[in-house]
């Protein structure tokens, strides 16, 4: 049991190291960072088997009490139960594999040039922090771990921080999110004013006590935490970040935004799901957001070149599924496309990793083209991770996990959503295949040199497995923490909608092989028309939120800020001494030391005061 | 007899230091006479802390205080002023800090300054004593003669071993300023203070400037909500409160780092101490009336601060006016009255002090190293500096109240515990966490970020700075982690100011 604490100690102490020790050498430095998880993931696993296999009860490890005024007595504790039991799995696992990938690409990408120790202490700590939000049992250490997990995605993104550009992409990220963060601060604000407590289980357990269901407390709590949610998960509004942070280096956007911290939204509405429940209009919101959300994402990643950015898009449509999930109630099976997505998008974005540093950090698809054969295992990768991305059935994990999301959805009397849902299904094969056809098929435009190493090959081909069918079996304990709702009559409807969102991917993947295999025509047909011309500009850039935001806010605020610069009130006292001075210059003046012009005011002063006498 | 000690230590170390400057002593002489006095300082105030119990159970409202130590001799008997000196919790914490920071002020003067060694040393001292003689005194009119006489060797310290800046902010004039703000607010405070004291007299029949005494003393009404205001904008100047913030930017942007870094770690830090020693027990009810309005100040503060604080170029004035930002959190939480807000603004002090303290020293380091302030001149110094940018890194993230530093704990603390009085008012704060994380960004950017003007390395961290360095780090971070270290000792003192509280009938609300 006290072994909990070790999966946040190794990563802890690994990033201190770093930190403290720049000069590591690189081999060291990789060593330690990949080690570090390495051994965390040992434990999770430890832990994971002996829960799983034990009798499955929750637990909780206090390590300290971290602030105790009054009532507010917040600890330094960790809870594990089979949620936290998932997220762990995936965190550890994952990221481990991500760490061993990064130690070969941060070679390459670093190319002997220093920063090795830096990124893996960042790495680190950000695992740290992923882990204490997860893990944490109060919302206190979990706003810990929200805010902590921000930051190292702040510094990552920013890691290549000579470019001006990387820079302000990291500023953003920090602002939009921390944006959300506030809304989540205050649903805190809120929880403990209510509560008097932060514990998560307490909180858990009072919730349907003090609230009645459709209390409008209940609804701002929820949408509260809402906001916090579409802040960190990347969901409208607050999405605007997740394609720019595409600026750090590519296992970055593999861990932090693909596999772990852009889902801390799902996370945290799974994990307080009792307060959804009891606010029914958020929760059919959390829905709304997650079903438009995963529509305008399909759409924009429709029209990207570069390939990080497609991935970046389909991540955010994704994690609309996982948002349209719990708006409908099913949990589990929002979690379930948490864990798998996490598979085969970090697959994905390792292999546009290895792809990247292959082309020699070319990014554009329209330039590479024909990788298959010079890259036949990034082409293997590609195609199953992609298969999991646009849900192929059958033989993928994507397809299980998603399948489940538009059945309880549809079953669940959500048919707008679900609507939603399959036509999005539809634009995931389109945009995933277009991608994969342009990059990988038709003429060679670039010399690629393939990746060599197990530190390159291992990550691509665990993650690979993970992302077929037998993924799928591995079935997050969510049966204590998550209510289940089944979807009802498993009959001829049920067979109906499986083939239904099976046969759009198909269709959809059969389309993009038209319009993007052999000499694309079509497609240059349909983009160069007016329509067509007019939609790749509104897609490329992401249906101008980017424009509107800069307009609304940015330029505001730093009009204010110019008017401001001078600190009115300040100038406004300022006056006060200008004044005195003035008054001072001007009896200077009449110090002139000529005589005739001290006896012309003295006698002006006497008649003047005579006159005041006489008529006074 | 240990308090004497405390007050007059840095006194006589200051004289000391000034002596030595033109005897035949070696020029280093006078740095390390000061340095062992603020260790002794340091000494002194951890020997009290280690061997006090400062968690004695409140009493009743209108009891004495649990002060764990207090001396007092007679002085001007036939006004009733006496030598009272007394320390609680609140104090402790205080002078534990000022004492602290006395000791980071001589050693990052240690290459800044080059002449005037000594007399520069008998300022810094005096401004300690002066402070340290603020967070003693519980008679109002030696708290007033020390409340003055800090002032003094702060003006000498901006005014001769300032920096001028850009156009017309010459650093005689920002200590001019900062000078007459000051004392005009101290003479309301005079007033006040006398006014209180005839109050007393005609009610009684004695003179006495006895805090204890004075407390007692029944007032209600418009005599009570104007003597408070004395006192208010005697503190809201110093702390400072919006309208009367002017001379807070300059001051700090000329002042030598050390001075700075005494400004913001403890100057600002004695307003606060005044609003929960004396404004607020002295007048409970006309406090209590007042709230409202002292928040809605705290809420402009933050906000104006923060506006002010995005739009610097220098980034000493950058940090100067966040300052600004982050007093209105603490002005919010002390007329929130709740015990966890008051926490809070214990802990926010605490935690302001070492982050601008270590800002401030940073910009300082920055400075011999490029011999600019100004960031429209800087820009990718984040791998030319060695360890100094990772330090930066995380002092600019305690400002924006990342979990984990003690600054997150204090605003927070203050929010959670204003929430229950005024959910409205913790609201319209929270944005404020969104305009610190856009001008602590802002400063990483300018100042770390971006292309690097050159590949030259500008030199690492010798032991002296780093030392400091790590220091900070570690006290910004142990008070993230562990705040009760903190809490554990001002929680009793903090208890007897929302008793005070409690007694006023409050206003609607």
């Amino acid at each position: 049991m006290n072994l909990l604490a070790l999966t946040i100690v190794f990563p802890l102490a690994g990033s201190l190291a770093l930190s403290f020790f720049p000069r590591m050498a690189d081999r060291a430095a990789a060593t330690i960072g990949a080690g570090s998880v390495g051994l965390s993931a040992l434990v999770s696993a430890w832990l994971i088997y002996t829960f799983v296999t034990g009798d499955g009860a929750a637990y909780t490890q206090t390590l300290w009490t971290w602030v105790s005024v009054g009532d507010f007595t917040p600890a330094f504790a960790l809870y594990f139960d089979g949620l936290a039991a998932t997220m762990l799995g995936v965190i550890t696992g994952v990221g481990f594999l991500i760490h061993m990938f990064a130690s070969w690409y941060m070679k390459h990408d670093l190319d002997g040039g220093p920063g090795m120790g830096r990124f893996f202490a960042y790495m680190n700590l950000f695992i740290v922090a992923m882990l204490l939000l997860v893990l944490g049992d109060n919302l206190f250490l979990l706003f810990l771990g929200w805010e902590g997990v921000g930051l190292c995605s702040y510094l990552l993104i920013g890691y290549y921080y000579r470019d001006e550009a990387n820079a302000w992409a990291a500023f953003k990220a920090f602002l939009i999110t921390r944006i959300g963060d506030v809304f989540l601060a205050i649903g805190l604000f809120l929880m403990f004013a209510t509560f008097g407590t932060l514990d998560i289980q307490t909180l858990l357990e009072q919730a349907p006590q003090a609230w009645a269901e459709g209390d409008p407390m209940a609804s701002v709590a929820a949408l509260l935490l809402l906001g916090g949610a579409v802040g960190k998960s990347a969901q409208l509004p607050l999405q605007t970040w997740l394609p720019d942070a595409m600026a750090g280096p590519t296992p970055v956007s593999a861990l932090i935004h693909a596999a772990t911290m852009v889902t801390a939204g799902v996370y945290l509405i799974a994990r307080m799901h009792v307060v959804f429940e009891l606010a029914p209009a958020v929760l059919a919101l959390v829905g709304v957001v997650g079903a438009v959300t995963l529509l305008l994402a399909g759409f924009a990643a429709l029209c990207q070149t570069d390939i990080k950015r497609v991935l970046a898009y389909s991540t955010m449509s994704q994690i609309g599924y996982m948002f349209l999930a719990l708006g409908v109630g099913a949990w589990d099976a929002a979690i379930f496309h948490l864990m798998i997505h996490a598979f085969f998008k970090a697959l994905l974005f390792l292999a546009s990793g290895s792809v990247i540093i292959a082309c020699h950090h070319e990014q554009n698809i329209l330039k590479m083209g024909g990788l298959r054969k010079s890259l036949p295992l990034d082409y293997a990768v590609f195609i199953i991770g992609g298969a999991a991305l646009a849900a192929l059935p059958l033989v993928t994990a994507g397809f299980y996990s998603k399948d489940e999301i538009l059945w309880l959805s549809f079953a669940n009397g959500h048919h707008v959503l679900w609507f939603a849902g399959l036509v999005g299904a539809f634009l995931t094969a389109l945009y995933t295949f277009r991608m994969i056809f342009i990059a990988f098929h038709g003429e060679a435009q670039i010399k690629a040199h393939a990746g060599r190493g197990i530190a390159h090959h291992l990550p691509l081909i665990v993650l690979a497995v993970l992302s077929t069918f037998l993924g799928a079996w591995i079935h997050p304990p969510l049966a204590d923490v998550l209510p289940v709702h089944e979807g009802g009559d498993h009959g001829t409807t049920k067979l109906v909608v499986e083939v239904l969102s099976a046969a759009v991917a198909i269709v959809g993947l059969g389309l993009a092989a038209a319009l993007f295999l052999g000499r694309r025509q079509m497609a240059d047909k349909l983009a160069s028309g007016p329509l067509g011309r007019g939609l790749w500009q509104l897609w490329h850039n992401a249906w101008g939120f980017d424009t509107l935001y800069d307009r609304v806010f940015v330029r505001p605020y730093l009009l204010l800020t110019r008017l401001h610069r001078r600190d009115w009130i300040n100038s406004t006292v300022n006056v006060a001494p200008q004044l005195a001075l003035m008054l001072n210059s001007a009896l200077v003046t009449t110090q002139s030391g000529r005589l005739r012009w001290y006896a012309l005011s003295l006698f002006a002063g006497a008649a003047l005061l005579l006159i005041a006498l006489l008529f006074g | 007899m240990i308090l004497c000690w405390l007050l007059f230590v840095p006194f006589i170390g200051g004289l000391l230091c000034w002596q030595l400057e033109s005897r035949h002593a070696p020029a280093q002489a006078p740095r390390w006479i000061a340095l062992l006095t603020m260790l002794l300082v340091v000494g002194l105030a951890l020997w009290l802390w280690l061997t006090g119990d400062y968690s004695l159970a409140g009493g009743a409202v209108g009891d004495a205080p649990n002060w764990a130590h207090q001396i007092r001799l007679p002085w001007i008997d036939r006004f009733g002023i006496s030598f009272h000196l007394a320390l609680d919790g609140l104090s402790l914490i205080m002078i534990m800090l000022t004492g602290f920071l006395g000791v980071l002020a001589v050693v990052c003067s240690w290459r800044e300054i080059t002449n005037r060694i000594g007399f520069f040393h008998l300022n810094l001292l005096w401004i300690i004593g002066g402070v340290v003689g603020v967070f003693l005194a519980v008679d109002l009119f030696l708290f007033f003669f020390f409340w003055e006489m800090m002032l003094v060797p702060m003006y000498f310290l901006i005014a001769l071993w300032g920096h001028s800046g850009s156009k017309g902010n010459t650093r005689i004039g920002a200590a001019i300023k900062f000078f007459i703000y000051t004392q005009a607010s101290g003479l309301l405070m005079l007033v006040s203070i006398l006014g209180l004291v005839f109050a007393h007299y005609s009610q009684t029949g004695t003179f006495t400037f006895d805090y204890m005494v004075l407390r007692e003393t029944p007032l209600t009404g418009t005599i009570a909500y104007v003597l408070m205001l004395g006192f208010f904008i005697a503190f809201a100047v110093k702390l400072p409160v919006v309208p009367l913030h002017g001379w807070l930017p300059d001051a700090h942007a000329q002042a030598p780092t050390a001075g700075s870094v005494d400004l913001a770690g403890i100057l600002l830090k004695t307003a606060a101490y005044g609003m929960l020693r004396f404004a607020i027990p002295l007048f409970p009810e006309a406090s209590a009336q007042f709230a409202p309005v002292a928040m809605a100040l705290g809420l402009i503060g933050i906000y104006y601060g923060a506006l002010l604080a995005f739009s610097q170029t220098d980034v000493k004035r950058l940090i100067a006016c966040s300052s600004i930002s982050h007093m209105g959190f603490v002005l919010i939480g002390i007329y929130s009255g709740t015990l966890l807000a008051l926490q809070g603004v214990i802990v926010q002090m605490v935690a302001h002090a070492f982050s601008a303290a270590g800002l401030f020293i940073i910009s300082g380091q920055i400075y011999e190293r490029i011999h600019t302030r100004d960031m429209r001149q800087m820009g990718g110094l984040f791998g030319r500096m060695g360890a100094l940018p990772g330090f930066a890194l995380v002092f600019v993230m305690a400002s924006l109240g990342m979990p984990g530093t003690g600054n997150f704990i204090g605003e927070f603390l203050i929010l959670f515990g204003a929430f229950d009085t005024v959910p409205w008012v913790v609201v319209a704060a929270s944005g404020g966490l969104v305009m610190a994380a856009i001008y602590s960004l802002v400063l990483m950017h300018r100042v770390y970020w971006g292309t690097p003007k050159s590949e030259a390395s500008l030199g690492g961290l010798d032991p002296r700075e780093y030392s400091m360095m790590l220091l900070l780090l570690v006290l910004t971070l142990w008070l993230g982690l562990f705040p009760n270290t903190v809490l554990d000792i001002s929680h009793t003192a903090m208890t007897e100011v929302t008793d005070w509280f409690a007694v006023a009938p409050l206003p609607s609300r």
